[in-house]
């Protein structure tokens, strides 16, 4: 039985450094991330938007607060059991797409298989089908070098959704990309990745895109100033409230 | 994830050569100048090793190497044959006579007298002519290397006349003698005739050759010489490694070996090291999404580890063969004629340039470990 709400924070306080030095990134921050949903965490460069999607892929540990991803408390598993649960139930989507030069499309969507220990023969076929389901099917064997921006970036989504993690983190996943292509990528995103069982976060300062978020928290420094819509109802994943979000934030 | 690794290291194809020629380069400059510093301090030893027929060489008790002989009393070898446990002993006459062809090219030379009676000492391993003609009026065997130095490329041809201290000598053999330490034409002639040929002193014996009866212990019947004759007694093994240890004690050689050595070693370590840590932190945006998709830290360092040792077993590989190509080809000349490939210094070589590799990879990795997955989120 899937929980309604995949992530939730409470109180999450980052500090950086110490001293004089320090920097409080996030300042208590309150958040629940809602399964079957696009959540975009949207506001100005250095309002603690990457830094929390850190805590939340178990990448930085918080400073204070709580936080709950898929039900289990990250940072509380013992190092290597962090790691495996990153492996076996998150997937990333990174801004600069981070692809292996030296391997193709379909090795690269392979990788998270290749790390859990699948024959590399079954994870490039699986990844060769999850790139054709994307549109990638006449460049599975090319190098990143050799790939459009889109294209590099949808090899990536077939790295973060291979393996079927139950959340998905997007790092600025347009930032890198024009209007068109952005937009290609996130109705892609919204058509493959958004599913009952999954919550997807994307970090973004791309107001082009808000119109495929099911839900938009509004971050400025280190707090979430408010969330639009309101969660969603428990158990009713079906509701895609694109409307509702963007009438709310651009009031 | 090796599939990973190895596809990482080879996709960037001119790092990847550069690596295996750096490793390739200094296995070779390592193996090569090892193996000629050995064989060049084997050399030291060649005319005893070349004497095959006695076990043990007797000499005046202050002498430390081959080169240095102070000649020993004639009654010597009657006292070193009443040794208990000497089969039989024989005298063995070395001198540096000048050997002049008679179109006038002269060289000094290592003479050999041999016992007139048993011609123990004789070389075994003929090119051309017989060790038997020794019995022969004026008779020397030559070795090959000294013949084309007093006769530079003239076919090999028995019966030709040298003048040795103003005595005919006649070529009646070549052999096959291995190279001296420095490269003079090795003869072998018998002792009354060789000490004609140097000139006549009151007394002659430079070394007494001893065969050990059977079952007697070679190193015991050592002790038991130098006890009853007050003389120097040494195994035929011993007195190598003596003619070694002297060289490198005495010579400047094992300090210029050394220096050449210990810069390969030093070039290939900073070298093959930094490459390869350059080429680690190039990839460390990879290597950190790798960690942020969860690969273990464990993980990372096996294929981290995995790619070092690839360039190394190539580089060492490909390193060894041009090693073994330059001897192969260097052979058969004169000066570099028993120089080989030693397979000991190449699996010394191998462990130095694992070692290398090792630790450059080791130094890659602690980056990679201390490096935040969260680094993959700043662009």
């Amino acid at each position: 039985m899937i929980s309604e709400i995949a992530v939730q924070c409470r109180g999450v306080q980052k500090e950086f450094g110490n001293g004089a030095g320090k920097v409080l990134a996030l300042r208590g921050v309150d958040l629940d991330v809602h399964y079957g949903a696009m959540t975009l965490l949207v506001g100005p460069s250095g309002c603690g938007k990457t830094t929390l999607l850190s805590v939340i892929a178990g990448l930085l540990n918080t400073t204070a607060g709580e936080v709950k991803v898929l039900g289990e408390q990250i940072e509380r598993l013992p190092g290597r059991q962090q790691i495996l649960f990153r492996r076996k139930n998150l997937g990333f989507v990174f801004q600069q797409y981070n692809l292996l030069p030296a391997l193709t499309a379909a090795e690269n969507g392979a990788v998270p298989l290749l790390a859990a220990g699948v024959p590399r023969r079954e994870a490039v076929k699986e990844a060769e089908r999850l790139l054709t389901t994307l549109g990638m099917g006449n460049r599975l064997n090319a190098l990143p070098k050799k790939l459009s921006g889109g294209e590099q970036q949808r090899v990536a989504l077939t790295r973060a959704l291979i393996h079927k993690p139950r959340l998905l983190v997007c790092d600025e996943p347009t930032a890198a990309l024009d209007a068109d292509t952005g937009h290609a990528v996130m109705e892609l995103l919204a058509a493959e990745a958004v599913r009952p069982e999954r919550a997807v976060i994307v970090v973004t300062h791309d107001s082009r895109i808000f119109s495929f978020a099911d839900s938009i928290a509004r971050m400025d420094d280190g707090r979430i100033l408010s969330v639009a819509p309101e969660p969603l109802a428990q158990g009713n994943h079906d509701f895609v409230p694109h409307e509702r979000v963007r009438e709310e934030v651009f009031a | 994830m090796n599939f990973v690794a190895l596809k990482m290291l080879t996709g960037d194809r001119a790092k990847y050569l550069g690596l295996i020629f750096t490793i390739a380069f200094c296995t070779f400059l390592l193996e090569n100048q090892t193996s000629i510093f050995a064989g060049i301090l084997k050399r030291t030893g060649s005319q005893i090793r070349d004497v095959t027929d006695a076990e043990i060489w007797v000499m005046d008790a202050k002498t430390e190497y081959f080169e240095q002989t102070k000649a020993l009393k004639d009654t010597d070898l009657t006292r070193v044959r009443g040794v208990d446990g000497v089969q039989w002993a024989v005298k063995l006459y070395k001198g540096s006579p000048v050997a002049r062809t008679l179109d006038g090219k002269f060289a000094v030379s290592f003479c050999l007298g041999l016992d007139d009676a048993t011609l123990t000492g004789a070389p075994r391993k003929m090119l051309l002519g017989s060790w038997e003609r020794l019995r022969e009026p004026d008779a020397v065997v030559i070795d090959k290397a000294g013949y084309a130095l007093l006769f530079p490329d003239e076919p090999l041809q028995l019966d030709r006349t040298l003048e040795v201290n103003d005595h005919r000598a006649t070529i009646v053999g070549i052999s096959d003698a291995s190279a001296p330490f420095v490269s003079w034409p090795v003869m072998h002639t018998r002792y009354s005739q060789a000490v004609n040929f140097v000139g006549r002193e009151r007394t002659q014996l430079s070394y007494v050759l001893v065969r050990p009866q059977p079952g007697v212990d070679v190193t015991e019947l050592c002790r038991r010489i130098e006890a009853q004759t007050g003389l120097r007694a040494r195994t035929s093994e011993q007195f190598q490694w003596d003619c070694v240890v002297y060289y490198l004690k005495h010579t400047g050689i094992p300090v210029n070996f050394g220096i050449t050595i210990a810069i390969a070693l030093i070039v290939g370590v900073v070298v093959a090291g930094q490459t390869f840590y350059i080429f680690t932190i190039e990839n460390l945006k990879q290597f950190g999404a790798l960690k942020a998709i969860g690969v273990t830290n464990w993980r990372i360092t096996g294929m981290i580890v995995l790619q070092a040792l690839t360039v190394g077993v190539f580089g060492f590989s490909v390193g060894s063969g041009l090693c073994a190509l330059f001897f192969a080809i260097t052979l058969n000349n004169p000066a570099t004629r028993g120089l080989v490939l030693i397979w000991q210094n190449m699996m010394g070589v191998g462990v130095a340039i694992l070692l290398v590799v090792i630790l450059a990879s080791l130094l890659s990795v602690r980056r990679v470990l201390v490096l935040e997955p969260a680094e993959v989120f700043r662009g």
